[in-house]
């Protein structure tokens, strides 16, 4: 199996941040390639289509047509943005790209910016993330004084400039258009779409905007071709994906494998269960998808289109394994507090709604949850869903919901008796 | 109040920008200041807006909103432990109790000594090295009661690189 083999290839090797490592590992060759073989931008964005490379921040949008609706021949700056605001519970990722490999970051950024022309880009890191934002910017010093970035980037008529911008705490910042309006100095709340970023974006220029984890898969799949990265995977699901495995599992950590790696053996590797546990649930990609019964997620295989059948969503990779020492109120009741949160407070539904769902949550986890309250759980849930401007309101309903479908008796016994059906009050 | 060396900080992360973007240097401008000042003060915001030839509104706006800007005082370390789910399922809520029981502070608060605050914090994108704490610079990943009675002695006794 091809395991930790693309974006986190050289995460075991001493001082893999310095360009000099990555370069001695075939680093910027994806680079120099493009150049010495002139392959076009067109080029590059067909082998992007080829290889069925799907976004790595959540939404899983096939990278190669994203990057097919920028603007071509348009006067004035292009830019390119990276998101690096990981913040969904769960997820654990692109934190350690940029702390192992940010130069395969930076290189992916290259080769986009030239695919489409952009001629400025930003990375947006969350500012608690000072390890990395470190990293990434020796990086980028690393980059420019070899010429990889800058003007006429190894000595060809391309050029590109490419910045470092900390964020400063908010998680609302990691949907993209909030991410823009932060990049402009404003609070972070997302933007009406349409328009879209490729026609409006920051400072209202054409604007792309991908995750750590797509960029840093995209040298690989210059240098060894679209086909390559595809059959790694499965079809529409191309690649390997790190998995960040957290929770009750004995080893926690990032794990990248090939798409359409049965669930049970991406378990095995994290080191299983503790001894004398049973699964009983799963997150599959970060606490805005849908909760998953253990037998359910046994059968799955990790992949965009095997999760989606199961009812939930592959997400960024973020693997919540709950083992049977937990109650599933507490548990909800923590994830839902997030989303109280972490709204941006634009849209009534949201800024209201999550705050009734986390109240209602505390009052039956507390004991106090009276007798209607299930049905009113599900009754403010579905007034929130597709009624707001971003995807965050949607993401705070469904372990509300999904767990109440997959453990309502739980809720019950919470109800009728005041407290668990099962564990402590305090998990262990 | 910004010494000239925060002045010169800020103009670098204007360079960043377009020349008309100038409010784009604001986050880093901001943090700039804290870092200098230890929290934000009405004052310093005004000036930072100053600075950067902006609506003083802008600057408030923007301070209120990110979490990581303190509006009111913080004691010399701040302990922000994350409360979110991977971290709860690894016992987070045991490390705050003992950490309020050690500092004998709430959450939110500051010891009279004015060394600790402790503040719960949501996913700082680190849970597979679950539970975690943000220090200043440092994360402090799988933490025991042990490690964060050891954390504490090593801060009274002067040290902040505790990794
Ligand atoms: C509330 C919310 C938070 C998000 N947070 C992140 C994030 O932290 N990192 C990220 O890459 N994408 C995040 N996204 C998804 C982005 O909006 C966007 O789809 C993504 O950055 C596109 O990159 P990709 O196509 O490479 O995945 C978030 C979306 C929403 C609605
Ligand atoms: S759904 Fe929530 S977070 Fe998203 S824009 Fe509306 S209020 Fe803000
Ligand atoms: S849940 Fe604590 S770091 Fe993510």
């Amino acid at each position: 199996m091809y395991v930790n083999g693309v974006t986190l290839k050289n995460r075991g090797i001493p001082d893999s941040h310095r360009l000099s490592v990555y370069e001695s590992t075939g680093g910027y060759q994806a680079l120099r390639k493009i150049f010495s073989e002139q392959v076009t931008p067109e080029q590059v964005i067909a082998e992007m289509k080829t290889s069925a490379l799907r976004g790595r921040g959540g939404a899983g949008f096939p990278t190669g047509l994203k990057w097919s609706f920028m603007p071509k021949g348009v006067s004035g700056t292009k830019y390119l943005l990276c998101n690096a605001d990981e913040g969904e519970p769960g997820t654990c990722k692109d934190r350690d790209i940029m702390r192992y490999e940010p130069h395969r970051l930076i290189e992916g950024m290259i080769i986009g910016a030239y695919a489409m022309g952009a001629r400025a880009g930003y990375i947006f890191i969350r500012g608690e993330f000072i390890e990395p934002i470190r990293r990434v910017e020796a990086a980028l010093e690393e980059a420019y004084a070899a010429g990889f970035l800058g003007e006429r980037i190894l000595g060809q008529d391309f050029s590109f400039d490419l910045y470092v911008y900390r964020g400063a705490g908010a998680y609302i910042c990691g949907e993209e258009t909030a991410l823009m309006e932060a990049l402009e100095g404003k609070k972070g709340q997302p933007r009406f779409k349409p328009p879209f970023p490729a026609s409006y974006g920051l400072y209202g220029r054409p604007t792309t905007i991908n995750n750590v984890e797509t960029f840093a898969s995209v040298p690989d799949i210059i240098v060894h071709g679209g086909q390559w990265f595809l059959e790694l995977g499965k079809a529409n699901n191309g690649g390997t994906k790190i998995f960040s495995v957290t929770g009750h599992v004995q080893r926690p950590g990032n794990y990248e494998v090939p798409m359409g790696t049965p669930f049970p053996e991406l378990l095995e590797m994290a080191g299983g269960l503790r001894p004398g546990r049973s699964l009983k649930a799963v997150i599959p990609g970060g606490t805005s998808t849908a909760m998953l019964a253990g037998d359910t997620m046994m059968d799955c295989t990790m992949d965009y289109d095997s999760i989606a059948k199961a009812g939930s969503a592959l997400g960024a990779g973020s693997v919540i394994v709950i083992d049977d020492s937990v109650c599933i109120v507490r548990v909800v009741e923590r994830i839902a507090r997030f989303y109280m949160h972490e709204s941006c407070g634009q849209c009534t539904p949201c800024r209201e709604g999550m705050g009734w769902l986390w109240r209602v949550m505390h009052r039956i986890e507390n004991g106090q949850g009276r007798a209607q309250d299930i049905e009113l759980l599900l009754n403010v849930g579905s007034r929130i869903e597709g009624r707001t401007i971003c995807a965050l309101a949607d993401g705070g309903v469904a372990p509300v919901v999904s767990s109440i479908k997959l453990f309502r008796e739980e809720y019950e016994h919470h109800i009728r008796h005041g407290q668990c059906l099962v564990g402590q009050r305090r998990a262990a | 109040m910004l010494s000239d060396q925060a002045l010169a900080a800020i103009a670098a992360e204007r360079r960043k920008y377009p020349a008309d973007q100038a409010r784009s240097a604001l986050l880093a401008a901001l943090r700039i200041a804290q870092e200098e000042h230890g929290w934000l003060p009405t004052e310093l915001i005004e000036e930072v807006a100053q600075v950067l030839e902006i609506p003083s509104i802008q600057a408030f706006e923007v301070a209120t909103f990110y979490t990581m800007y303190d509006l009111k005082p913080v004691g010399k370390h701040k302990l922000c432990v994350c409360g979110s789910v991977s971290c709860f399922l690894n016992g987070s809520d045991d490390i705050l109790a003992h950490l309020q029981k050690r500092l004998g502070i709430g959450i939110g608060e500051t010891t009279a000594d004015g060394l600790f605050t402790l503040q719960e914090v949501e996913c700082l994108g680190a849970c597979k090295d679950a539970p975690v704490l943000h220090l200043g610079d440092q994360y402090l990943e799988r933490l025991t009661p042990e490690g964060i009675d050891a954390l504490i002695e090593q801060l009274r006794g002067g040290s902040s690189d505790v990794r």
